[in-house]
């Protein structure tokens, strides 16, 4: 307990979930505060940009069709982090697994000479498979050489951007394309049927929200979601019980990188019909998973709710851009206002601030960190 | 010399320090005695400076101060040798005496302080090389090196929070031998501890602290063990566990010319073999850091083993993996209860089929067997005794003796047919040890093995029917407890080899 001007600070050892979503909630709303200044500061009136990216998104059919088509690839790769996380691996590298999965349905689509009815899924079977292997690599380095799982899973994006650069730049590089640096359109058998007058792929995002309900049912219900919650939560005790790191982590990983993947697939797939450059493919998407999942906080169910509130700061982006005219990276600034408050305002779930009893206020030294 | 007057130091959930009053006068050894949890070591905390106290009053030598840090405190004369050495292990002695001391030259400090310590050795007879590196010197040593430290800034008051439980019985005199030395020298000293024989031999006054509160504070001259135990615990103790005689029956353990490496690389096991039987109680005693933690280990699988055989109830488990051995029956109550004993933030329940969760009952292929899980855990919440609100409660939200009741509920609730128990009543209050030794003697009874590894020479006594004594990774001996006499366990804790050996 500390003693701070008038106030009294607790320690509290397990916040409730109101504490938790009321925090997480606050740090939100702190970003949109600062975001309101950095609209000020472009000369934009900040009510007037809320009120059109308010408008433009949930005030529209199109617009909440364009909040959907980016929540897919938020859901399925944040679905997946929340497992990794679960374990406290530290996967940074979903954009990385989810090129792998883009990459691996392009091969599919254009060179396999499967026929249409099973192209489709042989394709989201490919896409899975390849993030998983990018995901594994980690794994294997961190269980095995106990290689820094941070820095191995961000460095195995970098190397995937540039194995899709090259691919289109070279051998993939499509003879239709009139040198422009693109893979040839994908058979009409290769493309996702989306909702209409839309691009939201559906098949896709029935895959993500079902991911979200298996993923939970296997970290509650499984033995293997057992021993990812021990290894998570202390690594002594997994030791302890005997719980075999290796396959925990194989498994965590399979599972992370795999769902990663499947996005890779359902935007090549759905959206682009072949493949392009790695910013146009993802938009870091990998990397603002890894925002949806924190604020998930471990629950998959969850990151349903986080991804589609991702979904929509992305489709404000959009907005931003073209109404407001402002540049779309400022949804990466806003991306980062919001993963700095989140880790910002952690603290504040494990204290419980009081004010002192109306006549201890004001004794003893007020003001300095308490007597 | 010192007065605290009311002191009041609360933490979430507990009073630590309920208006507690404490006088020490110069020139005495002053006991604080109290059971674990009974608030000794908060109040000294607060006159070191590491608490805040939320209201009370300290006065030295007559004066009010206000200690706000350990640097207050010393600069009133007050020193403190905490129970866990606070050194630099790679740095020398004369290193660690200058560390944060004012008035050193910037070039090479160590120096001028050598000269100094010299002298207070020979002053307070604390024999210690200056240029001795740290870890190197042994608990003793290290010891002496932290009541120097607090001389050498001039403490005038000097607290030791339970100076004796990582020594052996004869360093224990010497460290005694000390105390008087400063005590003639006008120092006072507050000696914190929960052994009585110590209070006795050694401390003029004693105060008994229960439940945070002052129990009273008399001259040893006017007491003796039992009335100071009855104020400790607040009723009559038992100082004998029941316990029926020792039937032996076949290897439960049998432990063969075991080696092994520590965490840093150096042999911690040389050569160690014994043997555990079905409904015995094996106890290793020993001083801490001499072997045992990774005996423990190495039996349990969590390290490995590089020379020797481990049999546990006739198979062969050397070097098998922690759950192969956890399978064939050996349960584990391990040494750190809240690193590895249980996963913190997971719910009781869970934690309950921990290292079982992989095989029937509660697990059917992939899938969770839930209901057998709350089942198992509503049975077994009540036979042990854990006090919680719900079965779902986070284990990190239990009180100390029952995090220690739900690891004793899972291990021994499988009927193993070993049991390996490290420290199991360390840090617990009264209630809970004599629970949990109960439970020990109640498995020895039904013919499980028990190898009981702890520091606490007093339980050892009480709990084992033969007592093997660890130095240096080496067992010194095996004696039978009934004809165990302390001081040749303590001249074994020291090193000195047992000379018949005795056929195990």
């Amino acid at each position: 307990m500390r003693r701070v001007g008038p106030f009294i600070l607790e320690r509290r050892r397990a916040p409730s979930r109101a504490v938790v979503i009321g925090v997480s909630v606050l740090a939100v709303l702190a970003a949109l505060l600062i975001m309101a200044i950095i609209f000020a500061g472009y000369g934009v009136n900040p009510w007037h940009a809320y009120a059109t990216i308010g408008k433009s998104t949930l005030g529209s059919r199109y617009g909440l069709m364009e909040i959907l088509r980016r929540t897919i690839p938020l859901l399925l790769c944040g679905v997946g982090l929340v497992i990794a996380f679960r374990a406290q691996f530290w996967n940074i590298g979903a954009e990385g697994q989810l090129l792998a999965g883009a990459v691996a349905a392009t091969g599919v689509a254009l060179y396999s000479g499967i026929p249409g009815p099973w192209l489709l899924p042989a394709m989201f079977g490919a896409g899975f498979l390849a993030g998983a292997v990018w995901g594994i690599i980690p794994a294997f380095l961190k269980v095995k050489l106990r290689v820094n799982d941070v820095i191995t899973t961000l460095m195995m994006n970098y190397i995937m951007i540039y194995i899709v650069d090259w691919l289109i730049h070279g051998p993939w590089k499509g003879p239709t394309m009139r040198g422009f640096a693109y893979t040839d359109i994908f058979p009409k058998a290769a493309w996702l049927p989306t909702l209409p007058l839309s691009r939201v792929h559906w098949p896709t995002l029935v895959i993500g929200v079902a991911a979200a309900i298996l993923a939970a049912l296997i970290l509650n219900r499984t033995r293997l979601g057992y021993e990812i919650r021990v290894v998570g939560e202390s690594e002594g005790a997994a030791r302890y019980a005997g719980i075999n790191f290796l396959r925990v982590s194989l498994a965590v990983m399979i599972l992370s990188g795999g769902l990663a993947g499947l996005a890779g697939v359902g935007e090549v797939a759905g959206i682009h019909h072949r493949l392009l450059s790695p910013t146009q493919v993802s938009m870091g998407y990998g990397y603002t998973a890894i925002i949806v999942a924190w604020l998930a906080r471990g629950s998959p169910g969850v990151a349903i709710v986080t991804s589609l509130f991702f979904g929509l700061i992305f489709a404000a982006g959009d907005v931003i851009k073209t109404v407001l005219r402002m540049p779309f990276q400022v949804t990466g600034v806003f991306n980062g206002l919001i993963l700095f408050f989140l880790i910002g305002v952690e603290p504040l779930m494990y204290w419980r601030v009081r004010l002192l009893p109306k006549g201890e206020r004001w004794t003893g030294k007020a003001g300095s960190s308490g007597s | 010399m010192l007065v605290m007057r009311d002191i009041v130091k609360t933490f979430p959930g507990v009073v630590a320090n309920d208006h507690v009053s404490l006088e020490v006068q110069a020139g005495e050894i002053h006991a604080l005695l109290g059971e674990n949890g009974a608030g000794k070591t908060t109040l000294m905390n607060i006159l070191y400076g590491l608490y805040r106290p939320d209201s009370g009053e300290i006065y030295v030598k007559g004066k009010r101060v206000h200690i706000r840090s350990p640097r207050d405190a010393i600069a009133h004369g007050i020193g403190m040798v905490h129970q866990h050495f606070k050194l630099v292990r790679p740095h020398t002695v004369a290193e660690n005496v200058a560390l944060g001391l004012a008035g050193t030259p910037f070039w090479q400090p160590a120096r001028v302080v050598e000269r100094g310590l010299k002298e207070l050795s020979e002053r307070y007879g604390l024999p210690v090389d200056p240029r001795a590196r740290v870890w190197q010197l042994s608990a003793g040593e290290q010891q002496r090196v932290e009541i120097l430290k607090a001389l050498y800034r001039g403490a005038e008051i000097l607290i030791l929070d339970e100076p004796t439980s990582v020594l052996t019985p004869q360093e224990t005199a010497e460290l005694f031998k000390v105390l008087l030395h400063m005590k003639q020298e006008g120092h006072a000293v507050i000696f914190i501890t929960h052994k009585l024989s110590e209070v006795m031999e050694v401390a003029d006054r004693v105060t008994v602290m229960r439940r945070g509160k002052v129990v009273g504070t008399l001259p040893t001259a006017e007491t003796d063990k039992g009335s100071l135990a009855r104020m400790m615990v607040g009723r009559e103790v038992v100082f004998r566990l029941s316990k029926g005689e020792c039937r032996p029956g076949e290897e439960a353990l049998v432990v063969e010319d075991l080696h092994a490496l520590s965490d840093r690389g150096i042999p911690a096991l040389r050569g160690v073999s014994f043997t555990v039987r079905r409904g015995e109680i094996l106890g290793i005693a020993g001083v801490a850091g001499n072997g045992q933690r990774e005996l423990v280990e190495v039996i349990t699988g969590l390290r490995r083993a590089q020379r020797g055989r481990i049999i546990v109830l006739g198979k062969d488990l050397t070097n098998r993996s922690a759950r192969r051995i956890a399978d064939a029956g050996v349960a584990h109550i391990p040494e750190e209860r809240l690193r590895m004993g249980i996963v913190p933030g997971m719910s009781i329940e869970d934690n309950l089929i921990l290292k079982k969760h992989h095989r029937p009952p509660f697990s059917r292929g992939p899938l969770l067997q839930l209901r057998k899980v709350h089942a198992f855990a509503k049975r077994v919440i009540e036979e042990y005794d854990i006090m919680t609100p719900s079965p779902r409660t986070p284990a990190k939200l239990l009180s100390g003796g029952n995090i220690q009741r739900l690891i004793l509920a899972r291990e021994l609730s499988g009927q193993p047919g070993l049991v390996v128990a490290a420290h199991p009543t360390y840090g617990l209050d009264v209630g809970a040890t004599e629970q949990i030794r109960q439970l020990l003697i109640k498995q020895r009874d039904s013919g499980v093995g028990v190898l009981l590894v702890s520091e606490d020479l007093e339980e050892i006594m009480a709990l084992s029917d033969r007592i093997a004594v660890m130095f240096r990774g080496e067992i010194m001996g095996i004696v039978s407890a009934s004809e165990a006499k302390i001081e040749e366990i303590g001249l074994m804790m020291a090193g000195e080899r047992r000379q018949q050996e005795q056929p195990s």
